[in-house]
């Protein structure tokens, strides 16, 4: 099966000469449609900007990132934003949910940044909350919902425009574990039941079950990927 | 209208608070140093910018009109023959003392004009008429200086340079930007109380004949009447504003002021938006991160601008007109015209999008680690 996203030989070198600092260095990766991949490792390792580089918020220094096969790096700064646009959803550890939008709201902005009108963005909204079980929720605003619900609707709004690719840091660090666990399954139903690959930068090991793999990245190195449990059930 | 840049500024309550006090000060401190500054320029030439002369013949060299210099009134009839010139009357300004009912004196400058031509007369007048100045020694002051002068009422009789004189009328809002009132008389009884010698006279002002073009008369006169300074109603105003304006403390001041406004103002109204902008910074990186292309976070960041500024300029020219009107019952006058109305406007519009422009490179250029990290 075709990969949804394919690193070759990618490196990240902030600086150069004697001052240069290698935040990623030389790494291999693939994750497949339907695959869970968590990606995890100290803080400073990295973790964060391989994600980045795969989300083309960072350009790599050299090698090669291909998004549902086609070549990021290299690519005019001016198309990365249509990149993440239609292919990628992002969820944030801290939600980075708009505080001045209800929970509505903010899933319609990101329908609207991706070319739906108004009304279609309205509909759509609601039924994305609904898939994320919060549909009784969507006039609230971010202030008034719970961490869980905050992801759910940060979950929702990363859905929006069906991208195939779910990148993920640290969704479940500022949840309880049963808000946590809700969050793990809504992202693995996502993965297994509907073809998307779905990469999360995690520190937290209650996750591990509901990975299909993992990764360990120090020093901006990627260890031999390993399957987990979840992957072998 | 974005619906992001719209909630984003009334989510808040008290930071749009914070972000309009910051814009309603910074406006206010501009009309009312502008405004000041207008006034001053207004009130140094009103004499003249009033006077309904197209020219000015003056001695040769005064550096304003508050400085004219006697010259002979014959030249009046060669001004007369001269092509283009339709009238010419004899105008004096000049510094004399009043006597209060204390006993005390105090400055004033009488301005004599022509009855006929009135060129050189009062405006604005609020009680009596021009034609009462025929009665002999009788004079018009603005109502601003009644109490000064210890005026109460038009039939009052008063002292100048030792000579009666009888109140018959007043003017709204002729100002003197010297501590010395304006009193209008006829150039006649002006003669009585300046000591004007007999066939002298401080100005004559010219009045042109429909279509006469100004600066061809002028250089016709000057040939014409040598010995004479001729200057367009402008020139004289101009020479007056700027004399007035650079050569006094009190003009170097309000020029300052209204500079100095002017860059607190775009100071403050920076420093404000830019805040609210970078308040905001977190927002647009994850705007980036879903794919917002920059236009679309520079509309959502200019849309509040926008809209900061035009409900700060709702709020900062309401209280601006409202000082304004109430300056006209002082002495020194904020003036707050059409053009301002609009320039405040369009300068409020422009402070706040440049200010936010300032900021938006912080929001486009923002470090991805920023937006993934809790």
């Amino acid at each position: 099966m075709q990969p949804l996203i394919e690193i070759r030989n990618a490196s990240k070198v902030y600086g150069s000469g004697s001052a240069a600092v290698h935040a990623v260095r030389e790494a291999n990766l693939e994750v497949a449609p339907g695959e869970v991949l968590l990606m995890m490792g100290p803080s400073g390792s990295g973790k964060t900007t391989l994600l980045s580089m795969m989300g083309a918020i960072l350009r790599a220094t050299s090698g090669s990132i291909k998004l549902l096969g086609q070549e990021i790096v290299g690519m005019k700064e001016s198309r990365l934003p249509d990149i993440r646009r239609n292919n990628i959803g992002f969820i944030f550890q801290g939600f980075n949910l708009f505080p001045a939008l209800t929970a509505r709201e903010n899933v319609e902005e990101a329908l609207k940044l991706k070319g739906f009108s108004r009304a279609k963005a309205r509909d759509e909204a609601a039924r994305l909350l609904d898939q994320v079980g919060l549909g009784d929720r969507a006039g609230h605003h971010p202030a008034d919902l719970s961490g869980g619900q905050k992801q759910r609707v940060a979950i929702a709004r990363a859905l929006a425009g069906d991208p195939k690719i779910l990148l993920a840091d640290e969704p479940t660090a500022a949840l309880d574990s049963t808000s946590g666990y809700t969050v793990m399954e809504i992202l693995s139903t996502l993965a297994r039941d509907h073809g998307r690959a779905v990469v999360i930068v995690t520190h937290d090991s209650r996750v591990l079950d509901y990975g299909t793999r993992q990764v360990h990245i120090e020093d901006g190195r990627l260890a031999e990927p390993v399957l987990t449990e979840g992957a072998l059930a | 209208m974005s619906t992001l840049a719209w909630k984003n500024l009334f989510h808040d309550k008290i930071r749009l608070f914070v972000t309009l006090t910051g814009i309603v000060f910074a406006l206010v401190l501009i009309i009312v140093q502008f405004g000041l500054f207008l006034g001053f320029l207004e009130t140094t030439a009103n004499v003249v910018v009033y006077s309904g002369a197209d020219l000015w013949i003056s001695a040769p060299g005064i550096p304003h009109v508050n400085a004219g210099a006697p010259m002979l009134e014959k030249r009046r009839y060669k001004a007369l023959s001269v092509a283009g010139v339709e009238r010419v009357d004899r105008f004096a300004l000049n510094f004399v003392n009043w006597r209060l009912p204390s006993g005390a004196e105090q400055a004033i400058q009488v301005a004599g004009f022509d009855l006929n031509g009135r060129m050189g007369g009062p405006w604005n007048l609020i009680e009596g008429s021009v034609e009462d100045l025929r009665g002999e020694d009788t004079i018009i002051l603005d109502e601003l200086y009644k109490q000064k002068l210890g005026v109460e009422r038009v039939g009052e009789t008063v002292e100048i340079s030792n000579r009666r004189a009888r109140v018959v009328g007043f003017t709204s809002g002729i100002r003197s930007f010297t501590t010395s009132p304006y009193i209008y008389t006829s150039f006649k009884n002006s003669q009585n109380y300046t000591q004007i010698a007999s066939g002298e006279t401080y100005f004559l002002l010219v009045r042109l004949q429909p279509g006469a073009d100004p600066q061809a008369v002028k250089a016709a006169l000057g040939e014409a009447i040598p010995g004479v300074e001729v200057s367009t109603n402008d020139e004289m105003a101009k020479r007056t504003q700027n004399y007035w304006l650079f050569s006094t403390g009190a003009g170097i001041t309000t020029l300052l002021g209204a500079f100095l406004g002017l860059v607190v103002g775009v100071v403050v109204v920076a420093q404000t938006i830019y805040s609210a902008t970078v308040d905001h910074i977190r927002e647009f990186g994850t705007l980036k991160a879903m794919g917002a292309r920059n236009s679309y976070i520079y509309r959502v960041i200019i849309e509040q601008a926008l809209l900061s500024a035009t409900m700060g300029y709702a709020v900062a020219i309401c209280i601006g007109i409202f000082i304004s009107r109430s300056s006209a019952a002082g002495e020194a006058v904020i003036l707050l015209p059409n053009e301002m109305i609009g320039g405040v406007f369009l300068l409020a519009l422009g402070m706040c999008v440049a200010a936010s422009i300032l900021s938006i490179r912080k929001a486009t250029t923002i470090d991805p680690a920023m937006v993934f990290k809790g």
